[in-house]
């Protein structure tokens, strides 16, 4: 066995040394009744032939990257440099561990480091941690902070929330004492409707935060500053929520108009989808909530000679700590995809990323207003919207216009009722955009 | 001691590096109208940019490629972190993994075109099931401590389909921070076990905390082999009394790598288990994640399985989300996938007997490390050692002035990375610092001699030159880092002179 | 060995408390402090706040760990070292003078001669470091 090195006379120089006739002796302290009976049934395969087995099954599937994908809806795919991946299969990177031991981790550990302050620089907020597992998880442990934070328990959730992050915040909510999570229909605008938040707020004194989408997930970028304006007036958080973090290279970053709390899933610029993850789920808040964050932190320090270096710090907040009083039971986070989300967006750089940004939204508002001439379709909010919309098909089901298109080997999502979703980004050409225009022509009833 | 000397550049933060205006990435040029963002988001607009980097490919490509070479990994040499199982990590994984037929799927693409990606999963779920004899596996959980706290909300589901509302978990002294943690986060009150002298939980100690806390006990939490290394060997009798005492059985499974095709946990009495794929199944640390935590689990916590599930009719396979009882969704998607894929590839390379064999020779491997150095550094416990085994440094403390830290920094010029120090818990009681030292079954026996060469030599130096030790690491880059400082004045971005 | 002043009542856990008048100074024992190495962090209560004794009124963090703080007396916590939270390092560098922590105004003063007093805790501190 390739990774098992052992030759026969190596395992019986160990046993002599170890004093046991042979390896079953290792084991002859497990009582009887424990050891299992039966020898695993799984079959091995040589690489040549595990390469083809796994071939077969992967060309079972018809991958977005290889077709043309308009699809986002909580994971927008960009185009990720080659120098990235490159990284990423750097041994260096993939093969350590958790930079417990500062002195032989400080890579990992300064790479953090500059994580943190991208992302920190990206939400307009102070701090951000070393990543939690994605975004919906993120958000869900933004509304745990913001409970304890506050002393608060309830949780008003906005209309224009991912329903998988809804999903995850109501699972996360469900273990603990006291919670309540409030959630709305969507406006015609596709926006928050700031009256409802404030009823909403009115008609409940135990309000811990208000959770807001931008962009939402039907692509609509909300307001946030009156609503950070309202949530603070009644003693409570504003947790920011982005599956897109890209947008915030053109539109007002949520921690300068009032955010406490950002969150948002970064693996649309950091790798490719994977089906979904591994991904990585980004954390952002004021100076003052740091104690209560959860996940790892790294700061700046020096060591015994004065040199610049990083540790992970302020670990007292964390599980192997504080065991059962933590902030949170995360130990391994995403490191991986953090490192290749920091790699991208150091490679598009500040100009990059506005420019990025930019070439999304003309390609997605060009794509806008040809789909809106077509008949049979219109935009189904009128609110802004960044590098994604929500397309309405009059009296179609958005269901069968999806399975159509797929088979014409184009793809794109559905949003609600009667919308689809449809991203379009840098990956996009004018030629895929008119493309999609005339399959949908002839998709409509 | 291994020369480990190298030409290491100092590195500066990546905003210390560039110029104004330059930039390292790759744009198309714009075959569309432009759309100036200031007028079309108004107040919303961007006004001041996020202040990243300006800089080229190629000093992006420098500065990640010097940093990296600041790290130690696997790849590099034996790193022998207890109840980390830092095995080798396979190059053949990382090659299946970018197949386009797996990197390049998206999650919300039609079921119809994700047929391979669906059946990896359902293939990776049987394996698991067979290697567990768990009825099902979830895969969701993005880490172990997700699957904790999967396992956790399941039994507290459960509880509650009876009528019930017990409040309280059983945890030993020795179990990870994880668990307690997980528990409080499904609002349960944790009652620690002590191990006692011989680092076994006893059928009696946990007998006396539920009739203590009578039709009270919702779950025992068991780390097999514990994390002290050591097998638990009542926990036959022990699933037994929790059973009776109407509480269920979970089982943290960081240390399955010991019990490959000798136990299978859902056989012991165990009712649902966490396993990390990225420790037993070789899918990589990644200098702290990602990980995968699936959750095992029989038929009393079938019901409860986070949605959705892969399922397979005649050659379809499907996202089944029907489970009226399901606890919900942990996470956006569906799993950390490129886990699932690297994990089910190196199961089927090593197969049955293959993987057998790993358990075999990573208790093996430990056993050795005990033989070789019990008289120098002191044995925690007595019981036979498993995957790992646990020191203590009383006999150094005794002899010398130097402590665990001391000896695990000063491995680091000897070209190793430390084991886990200062844990397990009961371990370290009454002042003394622990050594936990997992060397797994990919090591050679060269390298495990040499490892323990280095740890006697370092015990030798302790009595000759104490100073010395304490001083270490003298061949780092960087000496020992102060962390009171980074406490007490945390700086956790770079900021601009 | 531990310094422990002859003018202040000490408890199990290491705390100590110096009277004046009716409001107590209250802080931990140069023991405590050797126990947890450089304090990075301390939590106090707030002006006003009532903390009970024997109950846990606030913790003190090293770098890698966290130790709660027990009352030593009953009453209301009329001001606060509130240096600490910008310089934990006052608690390492002087415990009886500038690393107090609160100052409490008694509920019952005779709580007080409950505690230890400086030849006792020595003795106690003795025990400890035998066991």
């Amino acid at each position: 066995m390739r990774y098992i090195p052992h030759t026969q006379q190596d395992v019986a120089a160990m046993l002599s040394a170890i004093g046991k006739p042979d390896v079953a002796s290792l084991f002859s302290h497990i009582p009887e009744t424990l050891r299992t009976k039966r020898p695993l049934d799984i079959a091995a395969l040589d690489e040549a032939a595990l390469l083809r087995h796994v071939s077969e099954i992967a060309g079972h599937s018809r991958p977005a990257m290889e077709s043309l994908s308009f699809l986002g809806a909580g994971l927008t795919p960009h185009h990720i440099a080659t120098a990235v991946d490159a990284q990423l299969a750097r041994a260096e990177w993939y093969t350590s561990y958790t930079p417990y031991q500062p002195e032989i981790s400080q890579g990992t550990l300064q790479a953090i480091f500059e994580f943190q302050t991208i992302v920190a620089e990206l939400f307009g907020l102070d701090v951000a941690n070393a990543s939690m597992y994605d975004g919906a998880s993120a958000a869900a442990e933004a509304v745990l902070m913001a409970r304890r934070v506050t002393g608060k328990h309830r949780a008003l959730l906005t209309p224009g929330l991912h329903p998988q992050y809804v999903e995850t915040i109501e699972t996360y909510l469900s273990g603990q004492r006291d919670h309540a999570a409030e959630e709305k229909k969507i406006e015609a605008s596709g926006r928050v409707s700031l009256e409802q938040v404030k009823k909403d707020l009115d008609a409940h004194d135990d309000v811990a935060c208000v959770v807001v989408q931008t962009p939402n997930y039907v692509g609509v970028v909300e307001d946030l500053a009156p609503i950070a304006k309202l949530a603070h007036q009644h003693g409570a958080l504003l947790v920011a929520v982005t599956t897109e973090p890209l947008a915030f290279g053109v539109i007002v970053p949520p921690g300068s108009v009032g955010a406490d709390i950002c969150v948002g899933e970064g693996i649309g610029l950091a790798t490719p989808p994977s089906l979904g993850g591994p991904g990585v789920g980004l954390f952002a808040a004021k100076q003052d909530l740091v104690r209560q964050m959860p996940g790892r932190l790294v700061g700046e320090t020096v060591d015994k000679h004065g040199r610049r270096g990083y540790v992970l710090t302020l670990a007292t907040r964390e599980q192997h700590i504080r065991r059962d009083k933590a902030t949170s039971n995360i130990c391994t986070n995403q490191g991986l995809i953090a490192l290749a989300f920091t790699i991208h967006m150091c490679l598009l750089g500040k100009r990059g990323l506005q420019e990025l940004a930019r070439i999304n939204l003309a390609k997605s508002e060009y794509a806008k207003a040809q789909l809106e001439r077509l008949r049979g379709f219109s935009l189904a909010y009128s609110g802004p919207t960044f590098n994604e919309f929500a397309l309405r098909i009059r009296g179609g089901k958005p269901a069968l216009v999806v399975e159509k298109l797929a088979a014409r080997g184009i793809f794109v999502g559905v949003a609600d009722g009667e919308n689809l979703l449809i991203a379009v980004t840098e990956r996009h050409t004018k030629a895929d955009i008119d493309r999609l225009l005339e399959e949908l022509d002839g998709a409509c009833p | 001691m291994i020369e480990t000397r190298q030409l290491i550049h100092p590195e500066r933060p990546i905003f210390e590096h560039g110029a104004e205006g330059r930039s390292g990435a790759s744009l198309p040029e714009l075959d569309v109208p432009a759309i100036d963002a200031q007028k079309h988001f108004g107040k919303l607009a961007r006004v001041t940019l996020a202040a990243l980097p300006e800089v080229s490919e190629v000093e992006v490509t420098r500065h990640f490629t010097r940093l990296s070479r600041w790290n130690y990994a696997i790849d590099l040499g034996l790193y022998p972190l207890g109840s980390c199982t830092m095995k080798y990590n396979p190059k053949v994984n990382e090659r299946v993994a970018r197949m386009p037929g797996f990197a390049g799927v998206h999650p919300q693409q039609p079921e119809s075109t994700l047929q391979g990606a669906l059946e990896i999963m359902w293939r990776l779920e049987r394996v698991l099931c067979e290697l567990g004899g768990f009825r099902r596996v979830a895969l969701q959980p993005a880490a172990g401590a997700q699957g904790e706290l999967c396992g956790v909300m399941m039994i507290a589901a459960h509880h509650q389909s009876q009528g019930r509302a017990p409040s309280k978990v059983l945890i030993p002294d020795s179990a990870h921070g994880t668990n307690p943690a997980s528990c409080t986060l499904s609002s349960y009150t944790t009652v620690p076990l002590k191990t006692g002298e011989t680092g076994i939980v006893s059928v009696d100690t946990v007998a006396q905390a539920c009739a203590e806390n009578p039709g009270d006990i919702a779950a025992i939490m068991m780390t097999n082999p514990s994390t002290l290394g050591l097998f638990e060997t009542d926990l036959g009798k022990i699933a037994e009394v929790v059973h009776a005492a109407g509480g269920l059985v979970y089982m943290d499974g960081a240390n399955f790598n010991a019990l490959l095709g000798k136990v299978r946990p859902a056989e012991t009495g165990v009712d649902v288990m966490h396993i990390n794929l990225h420790k037993t199944f070789t899918t990589p640390h990644g200098g702290g994640g990602p990980g995968a935590g699936v959750v095992g689990v029989g038929a009393t916590l079938e019901p409860y399985l986070p949605t959705p599930t892969v399922e397979k009719e005649g050659d379809r396979y499907f996202l089944d989300y029907r489970r009226a009882k399901s606890i919900g969704r942990l996470r956006s998607f569906f799993g950390n996938f490129g886990m699932f894929v690297r994990a089910y590839t190196y199961m089927r390379e090593l197969g049955g007997p293959g993987l057998t064999l790993a358990t075999e020779m990573a208790v093996l491997n430990a056993n050795y490390i005990r033989a070789r150095l019990k008289d120098v550094y002191s044995l925690a416990y007595e019981a036979p050692s498993m995957h790992e085994v646990v020191f203590t440094d009383r006999k150094l403390k005794r002899e010398t002035s130097v402590q665990t830290l001391d000896v695990a920094k000063r491995l680091m010029d000897y070209g190793y990375h430390p084991p886990t120090i200062y844990f397990p818990l009961p371990a370290v009681t009454g002042g003394a610092g622990a050594l936990m030292i997992e060397p797994t079954e990919t090591e050679t026996k060269e390298t495990l001699d040499d490892f323990c060469d280095a740890l006697r030599a370092i015990a030798d130096e302790a009595k000759r030159d104490a100073e010395m030790v304490k001083q270490a690491p003298h061949q780092t880059a960087l000496g020992r880092l102060d962390e009171t400082r980074a406490a007490r004045q945390p700086i956790l971005r770079w900021r601009a002179k | 060995m531990s310094d422990v002043p002859n003018d202040l009542r000490y408890t199990k856990d290491h705390e100590w408390a110096r009277l004046h008048g009716k409001v107590a100074t209250i802080g931990i024992t140069s023991f405590a402090v050797e126990q947890l190495g450089d304090i990075t962090q301390v939590d106090l209560p707030k002006e006003g706040e009532s903390i009970k004794k024997g109950a846990v009124f606030g913790s003190v963090e090293s770098v890698k760990a966290v130790s709660d703080l027990f009352a030593p007396v009953s009453g209301t916590v009329v001001k606060v070292n509130d240096p600490l939270s910008d310089s934990p390092e006052y608690v390492n560098e002087d415990c009886y003078d500038e690393g107090w922590m609160v100052q409490v105004e008694l509920k019952d003063a005779n709580e007080l001669e409950e505690l230890m007093d400086a030849k006792a805790y020595q003795t106690y501190l003795q025990e400890q470091d035998h066991d």
